[in-house]
């Protein structure tokens, strides 16, 4: 099916998985909302977080990108330990992400939010430089801009005020801003959700070629089983806060646990 | 240790005053969402009235009470709900509480328009007293209470009790809960939002009422911003209770008045700390808590789930204006200035000309409010205290070393923002309304320890200042004065426009509009705002010290008190954070309207001293008109003006600025479709 | 047949400057179900909003039980027997799970019946009862949408509009909240289903409403839907392609 098929071989082979998180536990309030959770993505490889509402893959998430810290657990991101690192210092090493709530930049330009991203990833403009040279985009900046713009299909909308887009659009400008942080890893959580087919379709296009032509490791959170199985080589299943399955998407999208669990019985 | 018990003791009191003051606050914020600080205005309304019926038309104490508690508290509550408040219902925080420091500006004016604004010494109690030395509890005892502070102290637990009741226990707190978090889910469950929304205001406004009427007696005169001074000494007692829990907040309010009467019974009388840390105790107090409280810092606002049914915000003119638009419209800028330095040079008097300078410096401390407000998203009430900074240090450098006043003036600038620097560290880790308070209380912490003090202010005489001379202009002609001044308004505004479009004005918008994206992208929330608060407070230093020059003194109570720095933001903003001709603008209107309404309302008394034999029904009403109307009607302007916040977050000037770009547009888009008949237009479509 | 629940006449809606809706009209009839489909931007939420008060239409009348209620508050629609379950967080996430239900109780079946409706629809919903002092804002999504729904039940409404029930839940979730949905009508509540997973809805509904760009393109019984309509929508679906062409095409 997708030409990055072959990376899931076993991870035994290469030395040190791009992401390793191991043992992540998180608790609220009596609620253990992660217990003992590991899991591992290879540079370049696509894999989908499934499970029922309330099973903790937003937390994993926000465990893996800083929002939360965890109680327990090691998270190794390119031979770098990150438990005690802000959202900020992960982004700097490469992690971006999309938000299930869309979280976009108010009165802000499409343009400009990918400006802005590149901006903060080169630490290039500063109060010094605003105020006594000019912080107009360079060549540069402007041929990063106008790949991804291209890249996704933005380049029309590109002088639109970012909230006047419908959702699907704005789905995709996250994705840009995202990726504008040039990332190793990239965290989607739920990138359908909300968006109708057309949406939809537009959105796996969008990360098919990111996956073609960017070769970023993806991890995805989605309900949308169709999306997970075009994109994802890999799927972890999440229930009540611990790992139940994973493996190859379509073997475990076959299993008898995780239908029950998560597909229910009807499809 | 016997001792410590006593003046612990003798605390409660002023802890049931704080008390009072904390809860109605907390009541208003738990039952509506607005962090009110008119809260103090109306307690000075039910207290002023109090003051009228009961002392000086001599009414019987309790229908005096009653009147002024029962009566004006509630329907000045239902007022401000119904033409204010309701509409505000799914405004953000931030804009529900700017509006309310509007009211604070602005209520206190309208009661003195009604009942004069002479001062009114020796507000009555609300309790009968015989004897002063009567109505002793427990009689015989150490601790001994008179009949004020028994009658404050049983009011609270009444309140208290009564408060923790209605939450806890009734349907109505239930639904005023409800109702704050969405009013529309509120309206989906059955629940009349508006019938609950107006209770909550009727029932804080009437403690709010009984508040003022309490506390008034405290004061040799009444006077509103003693009242407010001690609202927010009260605040550390909100903050202690998280903004909701009303056991807590009462808790928080006894121990902050026994720790205030504990501090100022075993501190030496005399010593430095007495004088400065025992008034300046709860403000310490409530920064410190600010700083340490955990669970303050991230955003515990909950959020409309059903907001999206509001239409949204109008895009800021500069992302949709076309080119040529934006050309000719700062083209006309320019020359507006000019027009204005022209006349102001030739054709004004030295009392007018005065006034235009005080403008223009004036817009220069409002620029900073522009940075750290409009760029950074942060709203600060304590600009005029960095503004004072810089005047400050201005005056000491000179006075000290007898360097030019420029480069003092510089100095001031560079102190200003090291202040600020060091202010910003803590306080931009909070949000929103908190924030606000972080620098409410770093500014009375300012005036009430530090104002007071030799080395800061130079003592009860202000330190003079001199106008500066650079080479061959001597600035002491108010017309090159003004030149320069306006020259560094060019300046410093072409500086704060540059920031604006710069990375670092990119970088704080993203940080306001969305922190968490922010920082996905590797943004650093604090830095940014850090370096924005950094910035403005070097303005206002500067700005400060310009001030300074120009009045000739560095004088603290003249120019920037902790509430005159209140008007600024309240007029700044309600003209437009984000713009810079809104800056100017406020900076001019915050003198020449006062004088300007002098002028008007003196005119019909000028008017009939000339015209002695006018009819009389004319005599009657011009004289009617006062005279020193002016600056209470400028005030209550002023704060009328804020209002408009929540409606038009952009500002009045952007606001107008924007429907005439729409109008235009519209306009050229008519001609361009019947030049072009066969194009047809594209309806909009809704991205719901 | 007696008189529709709900029936909207000419309705025309819209946000500030954005107009939403453009005419249109449908009844709901009493027990009877109705989905609401369409692409998004279509307007479905936005005649939710309109059906429940929430919105008031800017043309058109709303009638519930044939009485005129445009332009009143939603709270008098709450009362008239319109329950609306709006998109995403529906529960009011600062009270606990029992308080979200005395509040709906409270207001219909007065202070005694509170107590006896919460005994029934925590023996409906045992789930809700283990998290009674738990706030509803912790609750995950499925959890909120069946306290929504547990409201419903025990109140027994003459309408009750669902948004995007499914929205953000897994498909074993959306199967459990859509069979509590079932029974809700089977207990007589007439259903507006607006969704996206047209599966779900259709298996419910008595009657199809086919949304776009604010226009009513198709109505009628969901199995006409299937043979003459689903061209209907793929004309629809293929015309929002084209709209941003090259990537697109290939795929659909």
């Amino acid at each position: 099916m997708s030409p990055t098929a072959d990376s899931t071989e076993q991870p035994t082979e290469q030395p040190a998985p791009l992401l390793q998180a191991s043992g992540i536990s998180k608790r609220f309030a009596g609620l253990m909302a992660l217990a003992d959770v590991s899991i591992q993505v290879e540079a370049g490889e696509t894999v989908a977080v499934i499970g029922p509402n309330g099973a903790g893959k937003s937390t994993l998430f926000n465990c893996l990108s800083g929002v939360l810290r965890a109680d327990r657990g090691t998270v190794t991101f390119d031979g770098q330990r990150l438990e005690s690192l802000s959202p900020t210092q992960r982004s700097r090493l490469g992690i971006a992400r999309t938000f299930q709530r869309i979280e976009l930049f108010g009165g802000m330009t499409v343009r400009d939010h990918l400006m802005v991203a590149d901006r903060a990833r080169s630490g290039r403009g500063g109060l010094w430089s605003d105020l006594f040279r000019s912080s107009k985009p360079t060549e540069e900046e402007h041929a990063r801009c106008q790949a991804v713009l291209d890249l996704l299909g933005l380049d029309e909308v590109q002088d639109r005020s970012a909230d006047s887009l419908s959702l699907g659009k704005g789905r995709l400008v996250e994705l840009g801003r995202a990726l504008m942080c040039e990332p190793k890893l990239l965290f989607l959580d739920e990138p359908s959700s909300g968006l109708d087919r057309n949406e939809t379709e537009e959105m796996s296009l969008a990360l098919e070629t990111v996956q073609r032509e960017h070769g970023t490791a993806v991890v995805l959170i989605e309900h949308d089983v169709p999306m997970v199985q075009r994109l994802a080589t890999r799927i972890y299943v999440l229930d009540y806060g611990s790992l139940i399955a994973s493996g190859n998407t379509q073997e475990v999208l076959q299993d008898e646990v995780v239908r029950a669990a998560y597909l229910g019985v009807a499809t | 240790m016997v001792d410590l018990l006593e003046y612990a003791v003798r605390g409660i009191p002023t802890g049931c005053v704080f008390a009072l003051l904390a809860v109605g606050l907390v009541l208003t914020y738990k039952t509506s969402g607005v962090f009110n600080l008119a809260f103090a205005a109306q307690a000075y309304t039910s207290a002023a009235v109090f003051y009228v019926l009961r002392k000086e038309q001599e009414w019987p104490l309790f229908w005096s009470a009653f009147i002024a508690i029962v009566i004006v508290g509630p329907a000045l509550g239902l007022l401000l709900e119904r033409v204010l408040f309701r509409h505000l219902r799914g405004a953000g925080s931030l804009a529900k509480m700017v509006t309310s420091l509007g009211l604070l500006i602005a209520i206190p004016e309208v009661v003195k328009l009604f009942f004069g604004s002479d001062a009114k010494s020796n507000p009555p109690p609300l309790w009968y007293v015989r004897r002063t030395d009567e109505w002793l509890w427990p009689q015989g005892s150490k601790f001994v209470f008179d009949a004020g502070q028994v009658t404050t102290i049983l009011s609270t637990l009444v309140v208290v009790l009564g408060l923790t009741v209605l939450f806890r226990y009734t349907n109505l707190g239930l639904r005023m809960r409800a109702v704050v978090e969405s009013s529309r889910l509120a309206e989906l469950n059955g629940v009349n939002a508006e019938r609950v929304s107006m209770a909550s205001w009727m029932l804080s406004s009437m403690l709010a009422g009984l508040a003022g009427v309490l506390v008034a007696p405290l004061f040799a005169s009444l006077n509103p911003i003693d009242l407010f001074t001690l609202l927010v000494a009260a605040l550390a007692a909100t903050v202690v209770g998280g903004l909701s829990s009303i056991p807590l907040t009462f808790i928080g309010a006894i121990g902050l008045g026994m720790l205030q009467a504990v501090l100022a019974g075993s501190l030496p009388t005399n010593s430095v700390l007495a004088t400065g840390l025992r008034p300046g105790l709860p403000f310490l107090v409530l920064f410190a808590l600010l700083i340490f409280r955990p669970g303050l810092r991230s955003n515990s606002e909950m959020a409309d789930p059903l907001a999206t049914v509001d239409p949204p915000l109008p895009v800021p003119v500069a992302v949709s204006r076309p080119r040529w638009m934006s050309i000719s419209s700062r083209t006309v800028g320019v020359v507006a200035t000019m027009f204005g330095l022209l006349v102001s040079w030739f054709v004004l008097d030295g009392f007018w000309l005065a006034i235009v300078i005080s403008g223009v410096v004036l817009g220069v401390i409002m620029l900073s409010l522009t940075v750290v407000t409009g760029i950074g998203g942060m709203l600060s009430l304590a600009q005029a205290s960095l503004a004072a900074i810089g005047a400050f240090t201005t005056a000491q450098v000179v006075t000290a070393t007898g360097l030019p006043v420029l480069v003092a003036m510089l100095i001031g600038a560079a102190v200003a923002a090291a202040c600020g620097a060091l202010l910003a560290i803590p306080v931009v880790r909070l949000d929103g309304v908190y924030l606000a308070l972080g620098t409410l209380a770093f500014a009375l912490m300012f005036e009430s320890i530090l104002v007071p003090l030799s080395w800061v202010s130079g003592g009860s005489v202000p330190l003079a200042v001199p106008r500066p001379v650079i080479g061959p202009w001597d600035l002491a002609d108010d017309r090159y004065f003004l030149l320069f001044a306006a020259l560094c308004l060019t300046v410093i505004a072409l500086a704060v426009i540059r920031v604006r479009q710069g990375t670092t004005g990119r970088f704080l918008q993203a940080i306001q509009s969305s922190p968490t994206a922010a920082n996905s992208i590797g943004i650093s929330g604090g830095r940014s705002r850090i370096i924005a608060f950094t910035l403005a407070a070097g303005i206002a230093g500067f700005g400060g010290g310009l001030l300074a020059s120009f009045a000739g003194r560095a004088n603290y109570q003249a120019s920037f008190p902790y509430v005159v720095g209140l008007v600024w933001v309240a007029l700044v903003i309600s003209a437009g954070a984000r713009s810079i001709q809104a800056a100017v603008f406020s900076g001019i209107m915050f003198f020449l309207l006062p004088a300007t309404l002098n002028r008007v309302f003196s005119w019909p008394e000028n008017y009939l001293e000339a015209h002695q034999q006018a009819p009389e029904w004319m005599q009657n009403l011009l004289g009617l008109v006062q005279p020193n109307w002016a600056v209470p009607v400028s005030f209550i302007l002023f704060g009328i003006g804020a209002f408009t916040y929540a409606k038009h977050p952009e500002g009045i000037i952007e606001a107008q600025t924007n429907s005439s770009v729409t109008a235009v547009l519209l306009w050229t888009e008519r001609r361009k479709a019947k030049v072009d008949a066969t194009s047809s237009m594209d309806t909009p479509q809704v991205s719901a | 047949m007696s008189v529709p629940v709900l029936s909207c006449e000419d309705l025309e809606a819209g946000y500030g400057p954005f107009r939403a809706l453009f005419g249109i009209s449908f009844e709901v009839a009493e027990g009877t179900a109705t989905a609401l489909i369409g692409p998004n931007g279509a307007g479905k939420s936005t005649v939710a909003r309109v059906a429940s008060g929430l919105v008031a239409p800017s043309a058109g009348r709303v009638l519930v039980k044939g009485v005129d209620m445009t332009g009143k508050a939603p709270h008098e629609f709450a009362e008239a027997g319109i329950a609306h379950a709006p998109e995403g967080r529906a529960v009011f996430a600062s009270l606990t799970v029992e308080e979200n239900l005395e509040l709906a109780f409270r207001e219909s079946l007065g202070r005694k019946g509170v107590a006896a409706a919460l005994d029934e629809a925590y023996e409906m919903f045992p789930r809700l009862k283990e998290r009674r002092t738990q706030l509803a804002g912790t609750l995950s999504g499925g959890e909120q949408r069946i306290l929504t729904l547990a409201r419903v039940m025990i109140l027994r409404p003459a309408l009750l509009i669902a948004d995007e029930l499914s929205l953000g839940l897994a498909p074993m979730i959306t199967t459990e909240v859509y069979r509590i949905l079932e029974k809700i009508k089977a207990a007589g509540c007439a259903l507006l289903i607006v969704e996206q997973h047209m599966d779900y809805a259709l298996a419910l509904a008595d009657e199809v409403l086919l949304l776009r760009q604010g226009e009513v393109t198709f109505r009628g019984p969901p199995g006409e839907m299937d043979r003459r309509s689903a061209s209907l929508l793929s004309e629809s679906l293929s015309e929002s392609l084209s709209e941003n062409p090259p990537q697109q095409e290939q795929s659909s």
